[in-house]
């Protein structure tokens, strides 16, 4: 079940594993049988041709679908069905395929929800804005800013994000799941759309992010270069089907991936 | 006045000094960091740059050494300068963004054992340099982030030094220690070492003392009026003469406050915030902010986009009278006060000038209509004259003399001289001491009696009594009959047209001048289509005859405007073309940075210039041109040549005034 022998990082524990886990919609099997891990502290890919089930498998993990069967295990807790916010709590945060910020609001606005579920005075408070609230309030920009100045996005601080390019989008919408301070961080295609250097430096972040926050991170990559260069170990879908767990190495070699990839004569 | 303190005060330690005793409690340094804006006094910069100076020389760094300073605008890299120069150590500022290889030359030539860095990017430029660079020893780098996992044998934080120094000052008699290196320091030692940017050829090490740069900085400072309560933004490269001047000496021997913006890409949010009262801007800064300014207001509601144009009308006919202290009728003032509430304040709020008391630009020529721009508006907008070897100031335009086309006078106790050749030669209080390990050099660019040969032409208006600096010395050529022809002069001038493009003047050893033009096919192709104007092709445009006519209007202009000046009256255009293509880089006519290449041009042209000087009306020409997917054509074509009426070089007398 697991890949043999993968490096065992001093965080090294079972952060996340999900057993048997399927998912159909209808007839649809998205997802059969699926079982794998996320180890504290590591990089993680889901790779797998197009429709093969990523992003269904990070949609069971944060909780947004409800497999028919099998179990995840978040933080040695047991469950199979969750909703997105429960894992929000439980430190799970995501970035989406498709940019999902708030477009009339500025950059600094968008990061700052991402701290909403770790501000713990009422309503009240927060709209009074005064006392206790502001102290909150304070507190939680400081994160903030330092979230600004390690994405180096200080300069679109005040900009609605609407106007910013596609790049600079995906970034904040990575410094808004960074906001919540996530164990568990999802990123579905994070580099999807972007050019040479806007994939340089976003892998340069997702590695900062990992090495500077100790966050585990779990990403849907398409390029393939990017996945190897990143990820301590990669599992390889194809139509639902899990056909290979490894290092990046491991995946390469094995003939199942090539087959999946390259196509093979039936 | 507290002026006085700095006459005795010969370098900047001693300054720092004498301004934590009288502005202890005024801010020195601001900076903006994780969104905030953080301030040091005076009172307590002197004790970070104290304890940085011990930890420093706990470090090994002693009198007389080179530490290189390398990055962007930033506290820690203003104090390394402090601390270096407390220990009688030489700092040595590299631009930022230097690449690895002019990095490694001004590391090497300068023979640094130390290295004060910003952040990663720096450390990894130099490590990639390091086996040329046998005698770096240690850096010291401000920022941390991802140097976590680096080899830390020769690698040390600035707030460990800082902290190291702090806890040996603890001692007494390591503070006397300090005080004692601090006294020792002379104002003929070596206080910076700034390198020139080197486009004309190697970049050379220009020193500058102590005692020099402070009497310059002082006769600045009393000129412009700058007190304890003036404010600037720190956004120029560090290593260029004018930050080091301009914030740097100037903070020091007036007391301002130094501001560092965010980062580079903030500066123009930053200086918002900051609301400087000295500010310095080349002119490509202020045209780009004007051309910001006016696309968006192309996207604003028809009422405001009318009530601006009409107000920048006002602000043209009157603002610079007022500016100037010039009579100006009482309507005139009236609309002026109304345009100030309703145009002219907004926007120098939002471009970060409300509060700009004094504001310089230099490096280039800068167009007329921009100048009058931002004076209109009520921006005080000045241009100096300075370089490096000068320790930046040569002239300055005083308050209530600007001209766009000078430069000003000699700045106080600044000796200027025009040589028989035209080149500017200047004495001057901040004058470099020589260019470091280059005494050959040195005796090159000076004259047996002192001056220093600046390398360009220019020459006193008559009218004015300022300095106008026309082209580069060596580019200046002359007429037949004798008189002067500076092509990059009579250039700019049509430059300065939106109309037109680009330029190349003909006249070196000939009998009269003669350009060759190209059309701004933007503003030319726009001015077309508003006057019902059918063409195809820049080429067909190029040969209109109406384009013609405008464009005789514009260069009967400057030939007036060249006839007002008595040096410049034989330099008339007696005859002009518009080519028919458009200058290239792929054609090679153009350098890659767009500059015009005359000698290729010269040649590529014959047929064209030939006909200039014979008095034909049009002449045949076919070109070779390069497309853009690397297929060659030939482009040929009937160009049509236009002569030019001159006008009479005025009696001077009569004007001056």
């Amino acid at each position: 079940m697991r890949a043999p022998g993968g490096p065992e990082v001093a965080a090294g524990d079972v952060l996340l594993s999900v057993e048997n886990v399927s998912l159909s919609f209808g007839g649809v099997k998205a997802v059969s049988d699926v079982s794998f891990d996320i180890r504290k502290g590591e990089i993680r890919a889901i790779i797998g041709p197009n429709g093969a089930g990523k992003t269904s498998m990070l949609n069971i993990i944060n909780g947004f679908y409800h497999p028919q069967q099998g179990r995840i295990t978040f933080q040695g807790k047991t469950r199979s069905k969750m909703r997105p916010h429960d894992a929000a709590h439980g430190g799970i945060a995501r970035t989406f395929q498709n940019v999902a910020l708030f477009r009339g609001m500025t950059a600094l606005d968008n990061i700052m929800a991402g701290r909403t579920l770790k501000m713990n005075k009422n309503l009240f408070w927060q709209l009074l804005r005064y006392g206790p609230a502001m102290a909150e309030e304070v507190e939680h920009r400081h994160r903030v800013e330092e979230i600004i100045d390690f994405l180096k996005i200080q300069e679109i601080r005040r900009t609605p994000v609407g106007r910013l390019p596609y790049g600079l989008q995906k970034r904040v919408e990575l410094g808004r799941a960074l906001a919540m301070e996530p164990e568990l961080l999802l990123l579905d295609e994070p580099m999807a759309g972007m050019n040479m250097e806007e994939k340089e430096d976003m892998s340069r972040f997702v590695l900062d992010v990992n090495d500077h926050y100790g966050t585990t991170i779990a990403l849907i990559e398409h390029d393939m270069g990017v996945v190897m260069d990143l990820s301590d170990r990669v599992v390889v879908l194809d139509h639902g089907i899990k056909i290979a767990d490894g290092t990046p190495d491991e995946v390469k070699k094995n003939k199942g991936v090539i087959d999946a990839y390259l196509g093979v004569a039936h | 006045m507290p002026l006085n303190a700095s006459a005795t005060a010969d370098t900047f330690p001693k300054l720092l000094i004498r301004n934590a005793l009288l502005y202890g409690s005024r801010p020195s340094m601001r900076h903006k960091n994780l969104g905030v804006w953080q301030t040091w006094t005076w009172g307590q910069v002197i004790e970070i740059v104290r304890a940085y100076a011990v930890g420093l020389h706990r470090l090994g760094l002693t009198r007389g050494e080179t530490i290189a300073i390398v990055g962007a605008n930033r506290p820690k890299l203003y104090w390394s300068v402090m601390a270096a120069q407390m220990l009688g150590a030489v700092p040595v500022p590299v631009y930022a963004d230097a690449v690895a290889e002019e990095l490694s030359f001004v590391l090497a030539h300068a023979e640094v054992r130390y290295a004060a860095v910003e952040d990663q990017e720096q450390i990894d430029k130099i490590q990639s340099v390091m086996e040329r660079l046998p005698k770096l020893e240690q850096m010291v780098y401000d920022e941390t982030r991802g140097l976590r996992d680096y080899d830390h044998a020769r690698l040390r934080s600035m707030n460990d030094i800082i902290e190291d120094g702090r806890k040996a000052l603890a001692d007494p008699k390591v503070g006397a220690w300090l005080d004692a290196e601090i006294a020792a320091g002379k104002g003929s030692d070596p206080s910076i070492i700034l390198y020139t940017s080197g486009t004309t050829g190697t970049s050379k090490g220009v020193v500058l003392t102590g005692e020099r740069s402070i009497k310059a900085a002082t006769d600045t400072v009393v000129f412009d009026k700058l007190t304890e309560n003036d404010v600037a933004l720190a956004y120029l490269p560090l290593a260029w003469v004018g930050d080091h001047y301009l914030n740097y000496a100037q903070g020091l021997v007036s007391g301002f406050c130094m501001a560092c913006p965010e980062s580079a890409d903030t500066a123009m949010s930053d200086l918002r915030e900051i609301g400087p009262s000295f500010y310095f801007a080349p002119p490509r800064t202020l045209e780009l902010l004007l051309t910001r300014v006016m696309i968006r207001m192309e996207d604003a509601s028809p009422i405001k986009r009318k009530a601006f144009h009409y107000f920048i009308g006002v602000a043209r006919r009157y603002g610079e009278r007022i500016l100037n202290g010039q009579s100006v009728p009482l309507t005139g003032r009236l609309l002026y006060w109304l345009g100030n509430i309703l145009v002219y304040g907004p926007l120098k709020n939002v471009l970060g000038f409300s509060r700009v008391r004094v504001a310089y630009t230099a490096g280039e020529a800068v167009g007329p209509d921009l100048f009058a721009f931002y004076r209109s508006i009520g921006l005080n907008l000045k241009q100096l004259y300075g370089q490096t070897e000068a320790f930046l100031y040569v002239t300055a335009q005083p308050d209530g003399e600007i001209y766009s086309d000078t430069v000003g006078p000699a700045c106080p106790n600044v000796d200027i001289r025009i040589a028989d050749n035209g080149e500017v030669l200047f004495k001057s209080p901040g004058m470099f001491s020589g260019y470091f390990k280059d005494d050959a050099k040195t005796a090159e660019t000076m004259t047996p009696d002192g001056y220093v040969m600046t390398g360009d032409a220019g020459y006193f208006d008559e009218k004015t009594g300022h300095l106008k600096i026309i082209d580069r010395a060596k580019d200046v050529g002359r007429l037949n009959d004798g008189s002067l022809f500076p092509p990059k002069y009579i250039e700019n001038k049509l430059k300065f047209y939106p109309n037109i493009r680009e330029v190349v003047a003909l006249g070196d050893k000939r009998d009269f001048v003669c350009v060759m033009l190209n059309i701004d096919l933007t503003a030319v192709g726009s001015w077309a289509e508003r006057n019902n104007l059918v063409y195809g092709s820049y080429q067909e445009l190029a040969g209109h005859s109406q384009v013609y006519d405008m464009i005789e209007k514009h260069v009967a202009e400057a030939n007036r405007s060249l006839a007002e000046d008595k040096v410049m009256a034989g330099a008339q255009i007696k005859r002009f073309l518009i080519l028919h293509k458009e200058l290239d880089a792929d054609d090679g006519e153009l350098t890659r940075t767009q500059k015009v290449r005359r000698g290729f041009i010269a040649d590529r042209y014959a047929p064209l210039i030939k006909a200039l000087y014979d008095g034909s009306k049009e002449a045949d020409i076919s070109t070779e041109v390069m497309f853009e997917d690397g297929r060659k054509g030939v482009i040929s074509a009937r160009v049509k040549i236009r002569d030019m009426t001159t006008v009479p070089a005025p009696t001077v007398m009569g004007k001056a005034a």
